[in-house]
Order: C-alpha cells, then structure tokens, then sequence
C-alpha cells in the first residue's frame, strides 16, 4: 500500500518537473565531469565553464574526484551525471579507456560529449578542448636551458608517472634536452605525487645528492612549490622554473626563488568546453581539437595583459 | 532483507546486531525516499543500476574489512591489496598472455597469500594490526607500482574480461532487468561471508576473538591459526574486489587504491560493525555500504555542489555511529 502510493506520489512528482523542463527550453543543462576538483587548477577550469554558462544562458553542474587517480569515482560521477540526463556532458578522462562504455551509452541517448584537458582513445567526443602538454614542456626545456646557459646538470619534479599530462610534460622537457642541447644533462626525474611537502623533501634530496646542479622543472603547481620550497630550505642558488599558476606560485615568481613558469590557459578550457558544447547542442560542425594553448610568464611579464587574464589564484 | 525484521534473539549481541541493521536500514529507506521526490531522475532503473554499481567494490572490500574489525582487528591494506591484485590479473592475462580462469584465481590467490603474511606478522610477531596493515598497505601500494611498471595494465586481449563485472548474466535471461555481474558478485561475496560468519568455525572463532582473545586462547584453541585464517580470508575478498575494478576499468591502474580502506571501514561502522571487535554483520556492511553510495549518487543527481557534499557525508557517518551508542544505552 504505502509502496503503492510512494510510487504515485514520485510519478506525479516526475510529471510536474517534465512539464516544468519543457516549458524552459533553451536552457541546456551541461555536465562537466573533470579530473579533480579542489585543486586551483580546476577551480579556474570551473571559472571558466561558469563564464561561459553566464554568458551563453546556459546551466553548468562540475564535478571531479578528489585525486587523480580514482578513476572508479570518475566513471560513479559520469554514471550519476548521465541519468540526469544532461543536454551535454564535457568530459575529461582520467583513464583514455576506462570510459568508453558510459561514453557509448551517451552517444547512443544523443548526449554530445566534449572532452577537456585530456582526450579519450575514442571517437565519441565531438571535439578536445586541451593544452599542447608535450609543446608545454619543450618550451619550458628551452628557457631553462637560456637560463643556465646551455650546459650542466638539471633535474625534473613531476607530479605522477600514470597520467597523460605527467607523462607528456617529463617527455616533452627530457626529450627537448636530449634533441637541442647536447651539453645539458637531465641526472633525475622525481615524482612527488603533486604534494608540496614531498616535492620540497625530493628536492632537497636530489640537491644535497648533485651539488653542482643548475636547475630544476618543477612539472605541476604541486611540484613547482615544492621545488621552489626546497631550493629556499637549503639556500640553493639554482633556477627554478614551474608550471601552471596560483597565488603561491605568483608570489615566489615576483620574490625570485622561482625564475618564471609555464601556463595553460585553465579558464580558457572550461570556457571553451562549454562554447563547444553550445555549438555542438545547435548543431556546428566543431573542429578535431581546440588548442586553448600556453605561456611562459615571470617576473617582468606577469602583469601583462595577455598573461594575467590566464593567470589564477 | 527480510532477515533484518526478524530478531533472531539468541543473545545480547545478537538483538543489538539486528536493531542496528533494522536502524541502518531505515536510513537507507529514508535516503532513497527523500532522494526519489527530490528528484524523478534518482529511481530509474538505469540510475539504481548505476548505485548498485558503485556500491560493488566498496561492498567488497567492506565485507574484507568487517571479517577483520569483528576480531577486534584493522585492516587498512584493503585498498591497496586490491589494486595489486588487479595488477598481478594484469600481468598473468595482458603480459603473460594466459587463460581468463588463471587471471581470476592469480587474483584471489594473490590476495589471500599477502592476507596470510599481514596474519602471520599480526600474530606470530605481534605487531599491532593497525601498524602492520599500514605497512602492507604501503608495500602493496610499492610493489603494485614496480610490477607494472607505473603504467596501466590494459586487458585489451583478454576479450571477456570486463564482462566480469560489466556484463550481465540477469539480463541475457529478463532483458528489461540489466543488473551488472558486478553486482550478482557482491551479494554472492555477501551471502558467503555470512554464512562462514554464522555456521562455521572459522565464524565463530572470528568472534570470539574480537569478544575474548585471551579466554579464547587458555581454553586451548590455536588463537595465531585462526587470526592469520581471518586476515587470509579476508585478503582472498580482496582479490575478488581486485578483479571487479579491473573489469570495470578494463585496466588495472596501479596509482589506485589508497583511501579505498577508509570508505570500506565507513562502510562498516555505519553498519554497526563495531570497531572494538565482537560485534557485527555482513547485511549491516551491506546496507552501510549502500547508504554510502546512495548518499554520493543522490546528492550528483541534485546537482548539490561538491563542497557539499563530503560534508554530509561526513555527518552521515557521524550520526549513523551516534544513533547506535544512544540505542545501545537506553537498552
């Protein structure tokens, strides 16, 4: 009986918002599923889906894991978010693989997928809103090498060994190393797992280990603070570059312990995915990837115009 | 279910068991009730399906813990136990290239052979079991890392793999009905766990130990043997829960694992498991593992931001365990 009438109460409830949905039309309902979720990197990713919500009238749910490797969370996520029954869903992949099934069963309930950050190993996505990480990397390569003065020893501190982007951005600045600058040696590449106090302590052993080493890249926030904390612990002379932003990382640009960074463009992904997604909802044709690209920024460059607005506390 | 309405009024510990569950239970109704008129999208067949789902490997790993917090024990290894032995199905089926039913016994081999050594360290060398899990977990977490070589494993040629925990053997018999296999083996490593819990020695003895270890052991029973049986048994669900994520996943990541044994241990507590040994069931570890996910899937589908939501579940479980001490004192 009470099961009888529970049943009726939640089908007289599911009509009432049916026909509420229907009446607002317009309004798409947009489901972003990200890689983690309070990092300072994917709070500006966030900023970003939320600009683009504000300006486009649309509606922008985010979510992610709370580290980057519960990929199992991550398929729980975008199972939730699917039977909700978004008009869109932007999507970026811890795994490349792990999500086909989920991706197909949106697909096939014509959900359009956008993936951000990362691209899956698959043709779903209509479209990859991401940084060039391999690009990234060289780049920060070749002002470490101006830098130092194109010899000696450097050294490279990374967040994990099984993501994309800790994968490509250790590739993209040891394989540049190797390629233009012969006279400059990588003796060691740490992984500190993001964490600040275990990045600090792995620089200060790989410093007391080489002591006449030149520089060290510090791959992610997480990692460059680290660097940057365990060259001030030990009174180190030598140059630091990191990556991405956050007012920690800005302030040690402006004091100097850290020579510059390399930046994405996080508020430019989030903006992006969901632009893409509007279209891809009216039905444009979007093209394969849309690179929101990267800077390299310090001391003198930081209040430009141009760096500043990628920039993120 | 309808167990938890009959009291099976043996003893004292037994009529606790059973008001707790009939407790947790009734949260688990009141979730799905509020999470239903909130909103129509929470009780379509696809979404309780996708609970269901999510609920699978914490179950699991939730029912290994139970075994362990019963004997008045921890075990904080369960997570990363796990994904070692995702990765040893790894190399057994992707890197040795061998038959699926290797890759499944290699799992759950491997788990309860690492189960043997966490008992064995617990009770020949007397190690606290808090600090010997903690080890293992870490080892586990190491050696999970080396075997692979930090990259995932992926069971691309191993073709049925992730119908393990993906396909289903309901739905190819009553099509409108797709419960994932993944879920059929959770409540298959339930029913098992509680009938070694209530019908068989080992059962029994895993209670004794967490009520009396000491009385246990003048009245002449080998108390190591049975401590290591419980932690291998318990390290064996382990390697069941191992192969579940690398189906789902169809890869074993080896990153993974650690902060799983926390949710598993919430699992338990919110089940009225308690935490000083003695007391506990595996339809508790069930439920609590539930209202665990319900809660998580529930608050997604309400699109509550996120912030939010660890807070309430944080609350859950605090309430949860404080709703069973005042129950406890006022009977």
């Amino acid at each position: 009986m009470l099961r009888r009438t529970l049943l009726g109460a939640i089908s007289a409830l599911a009509l009432l918002s049916a026909s509420g949905i229907a009446s607002a039309q317009e309004n798409y309902n947009i489901a972003l599923i990200s890689k983690g979720f309070q990092h300072q990197f994917w709070q500006a990713v966030k900023a970003g889906a939320d600009k683009a919500a504000a300006d486009l009238g649309v509606t922008v749910t985010f979510e992610g894991p709370e580290s980057e490797t519960q990929v199992d969370r991550q398929m729980d996520m975008l199972a939730a978010a699917l039977s909700r029954n978004p008009d869109a869903i932007g999507f970026a992949a811890l795994d490349s693989q792990a999500a086909t099934p989920l991706l197909q069963q949106a697909k096939d309930a014509g959900i359009p997928i956008i993936a951000f950050d990362s691209g899956v190993d698959s043709d779903i996505p209509l479209t990859t809103a991401t940084t060039d990480n391999v690009a990234a990397a060289a780049l920060a390569a070749d002002k470490m090498a101006e830098l130092i003065g194109g010899e000696g020893k450097v050294a490279v501190v990374a967040h994990d060994q099984t993501s994309r982007t800790g994968i490509d951005r250790v590739d993209g600045f040891v394989n540049r190393m190797k390629e233009a600058y012969p006279k400059i040696e990588v003796v060691s590449v740490q992984y500190g797992g993001g964490d600040q106090l275990q990045s600090t302590e792995i620089t200060k052993s790989i410093l007391l280990a080489n002591p006449d080493l030149k520089g060290i890249f510090g791959a992610n926030e997480g990692s460059a603070i680290g660097v940057a904390n365990g060259k001030t612990e030990l009174g180190s002379k030598i140059v630091v570059i990191g990556f991405d932003s956050g007012a920690a990382q800005k302030g040690m640009i402006t004091s100097g312990v850290m020579n510059g960074a390399i930046t994405q463009n996080p508020v430019g992904i989030g903006y992006e995915t969901v632009a893409a997604a509007v279209k891809a909802l009216k039905g444009e044709t979007l093209p394969p990837i849309i690179d929101t690209g990267f800077y390299y920024y310090d001391a003198a460059t930081m209040a430009d115009p141009a760096i500043a607005a990628v920039l993120y506390d | 279910m309808t167990d938890t309405t009959a009291p099976a009024a043996k003893s004292g510990v037994r009529i606790s068991g059973a008001f707790h569950r009939l407790l947790a239970f009734s949260g688990l109704i009141a979730l799905v009730v509020v999470f239903s008129i909130a909103s129509p999208n929470f009780m379509q067949t696809q979404n309780v399906l996708a609970i269901l789902q999510a609920t699978s490997v914490n179950g699991v790993l939730a029912i290994a813990a139970t075994l362990v917090i019963i004997t008045g024990g921890i075990d904080l290894s369960v997570g990363t136990l796990m994904t070692f032995c995702a990765v040893i199905t790894g190399v057994v089926l992707t890197n040795l290239g061998m038959p699926l039913p290797l890759g499944i016994l290699a799992s759950i081999l491997a788990g309860t052979f690492c189960g043997l050594i966490s008992g064995t360290i617990i009770a020949k060398l007397k190690v606290p079991p808090f600090i010997a899990t903690l080890g293992m977990m870490l080892i586990l977490k190491g050696l999970s890392l080396v075997i692979s070589g930090t990259k995932p494993i992926y069971f691309n040629d191993t073709p049925g793999f992730n119908q393990i925990a993906l396909g289903s053997a309901v739905g190819s018999i009553f099509p409108s009905l797709p419960v994932p296999n993944g879920v059929l083996i959770l409540f298959l490593v339930a029913a098992i766990a509680a009938f070694v819990l209530s019908r068989t020695a080992l059962g029994r003895y895993t209670f004794a130990l967490g009520s009396n270890e000491e009385a246990v052991r003048l009245s002449g029973v080998n108390v190591d043997r049975w401590k290591i049986a419980v932690y291998a048994t318990a390290g064996g669900i382990c390697g069941v829960a191992g192969l579940l994520i690398a189906s789902r996943l169809n890869s074993a990541q080896p990153a993974l694992g650690q902060g799983y044994e926390l949710d598993a241990i919430a699992a338990v507590v919110i089940g009225g498991t308690s935490l000083s040994g003695g007391r506990g069931t595996v339809v508790g570890t069930l439920i609590g593992a539930l209202i665990i996910s319900v809660l998580a899937n529930g608050l997604r589908i309400l699109s509550v931001a996120q912030e939010w939501q660890t807070v309430v579940t944080g609350s859950i479980i605090i309430l949860a365990v404080y709703a069973d001490i005042l129950r406890r004192r006022t009977l």
